[in-house]
């Protein structure tokens, strides 16, 4: 591949618009933009009323309680990322498109975390307040968020890349994401709670930070790979 | 801009050799040879169904179920994927146009895709596809027509020397049709190669080469 600093300007500059354009779809449709907080906000305030009010109970299982949510509300927008691309044939142009998949692909999943992702680790503070979480946990969900929705982000666009071309999809998309997102629920809802039990937690922080490298470096080659056969 | 008349010694731009395709256990074409030189319009006509679509994605390489071999410019295109799809400009029956996008966001973004160009440019190709003042409505309150031009003013920014067009005289009215056929001819006059399937009676000023699939077919 030829990397002449032209090239490298305009894989820039291709990077740059596609997430430009991403983010702008998604203002665009307000609802893409509010759907996986509001599913967030709801998923989570429902347990309270559902378990027990009691704050013992809560604080319990108050990390695991975000982090399902949190794990929920990025699969639920997860279609957006390609679907509509999908069908109008933009997926095509962008599969032409002489710059490398990677980085275009990188671009739509950076967007997708910063409509889904990023909206919901900003709300978790607040969340975790209403399930009475010890405040010294804070930092720790936050930053476990931080490193982990990312990943959601990147490891989900495999399975919407492989499944975009398919009529009826169902439960198909969770089959094959949630293996791929497992790990990361279990390390950074562990994180939260060995915190509060005054245990370290760099390890996870350690394991998480891994995932996300692996992540980066692999599941958009995995996307773009995924995203020629969908449109084979 | 012009590419400049092919030196006689110059490999074809675009050639296939034994290209066979079957799709449902149905052999759509076989055996498949033909080359495209710059300064050429060939035309893909053959029945519906008989694969003109299919030929066309294979040669833009969005479909690869297909034997034989595809070379650009004397070299398998495989090989060069990079060089090819920076010459190549692609529509297909999916246009490509976002709609909740106005036709100025989908024409930067598909120009940063491929070769980035100015915003005046962009404003003077979205005005010779007569869409001058629609340029900051969203696509989906433009007609079928209009979303069809979106797309082709892609081919006016583009510095692609190969368009391939697949049934690209639909939904366009009688002005666009001739629109279109003074820009095809336009580009066969610089130099630029154009493969496209129609079922449109072709008036254009240059000649049109066609590639018969259903004949292919029955030959074989």
């Amino acid at each position: 591949m030829s990397s002449s600093p032209e090239t490298q300007v305009s894989t820039w500059e291709a990077f740059r618009a596609t997430l430009k354009r991403d983010l702008l779809i998604a203002f665009k449709r307000r609802n893409d933009l509010l759907n996986p907080v509001m599913f967030f906000l709801i998923v989570v305030s429902l347990f309270p009323l559902g378990v027990s009010p009691d704050p013992a109970e809560l604080t319990r299982i108050s990390a695991g309680v975000v982090w399902v949510s949190a794990l929920l509300a990025s699969m639920l927008s997860l279609d957006n990322l390609y679907r509509a691309d999908y069908e109008d044939g933009s997926l095509e142009q962008l599969l032409l498109s002489p710059q490398p998949l990677y980085f275009l692909v990188l671009a739509k999943n950076i967007a997708h975390w910063l409509i889904s992702g990023l909206p919901v680790v900003l709300m978790s503070p607040l969340l975790a307040y209403m399930l009475y979480l010890p405040a010294d946990a804070y930092p720790v969900l936050v930053l476990s968020l931080l490193i982990g929705t990312p990943v959601l982000s990147l490891f989900g666009s495999i399975g919407v890349a492989l499944t975009v071309g398919l009529g009826s999809r169902g439960l198909i998309l969770a089959v094959i994401v949630l293996p791929l997102t497992t790990p990361v629920l279990i390390i950074g809802a562990k994180a939260v709670s060995d915190v509060m039990f005054g245990l370290p937690v760099t390890s996870h922080f350690a394991l998480l930070g891994a995932i996300l490298a692996v992540a980066l470096s692999i599941a958009p080659l995995a996307s773009a790979a995924a995203l020629r056969i969908s449109v084979n | 801009m012009s590419f400049g008349a092919p030196a006689p010694t110059d490999f074809p731009l675009l050639q296939t050799r034994q290209l066979f395709c079957e799709r449902d256990e149905r052999v759509l074409f076989s055996s498949l040879g033909f080359e495209l030189n710059q300064g050429e319009l060939m035309q893909v006509v053959g029945s519906n169904g008989s694969g003109k679509t299919s030929l066309l994605r294979i040669l833009a390489g969005l479909n690869d179920h297909y034997e034989g071999e595809i070379l650009w410019r004397g070299e398998p295109v495989e090989e060069q994927r990079e060089q090819f799809l920076s010459s190549l400009l692609y529509i297909g029956h999916r246009v490509g146009v976002n709609r909740i996008l106005t036709p100025r966001e989908n024409l930067r973004w598909s120009a940063a895709l491929h070769a980035p160009c100015t915003d005046e440019q962009i404003e003077a190709a979205l005005n010779r596809v007569g869409l001058r003042a629609y340029e900051d409505i969203p696509c989906r309150n433009l007609s079928a027509g209009q979303t069809q031009r979106v797309a082709l003013a892609r081919l006016l920014i583009s510095p692609a020397v190969l368009w391939i067009l697949d049934e690209p005289f639909t939904t366009l009215d009688v002005q666009g049709v001739k629109d279109l056929e003074s820009l095809l001819t336009w580009h066969v006059e610089r130099g630029g190669a154009v493969l496209l399937t129609t079922h449109h009676a072709l008036a254009v000023e240059c000649e049109v080469r066609r590639l018969n699939l259903d004949e292919l077919r029955r030959a074989s």
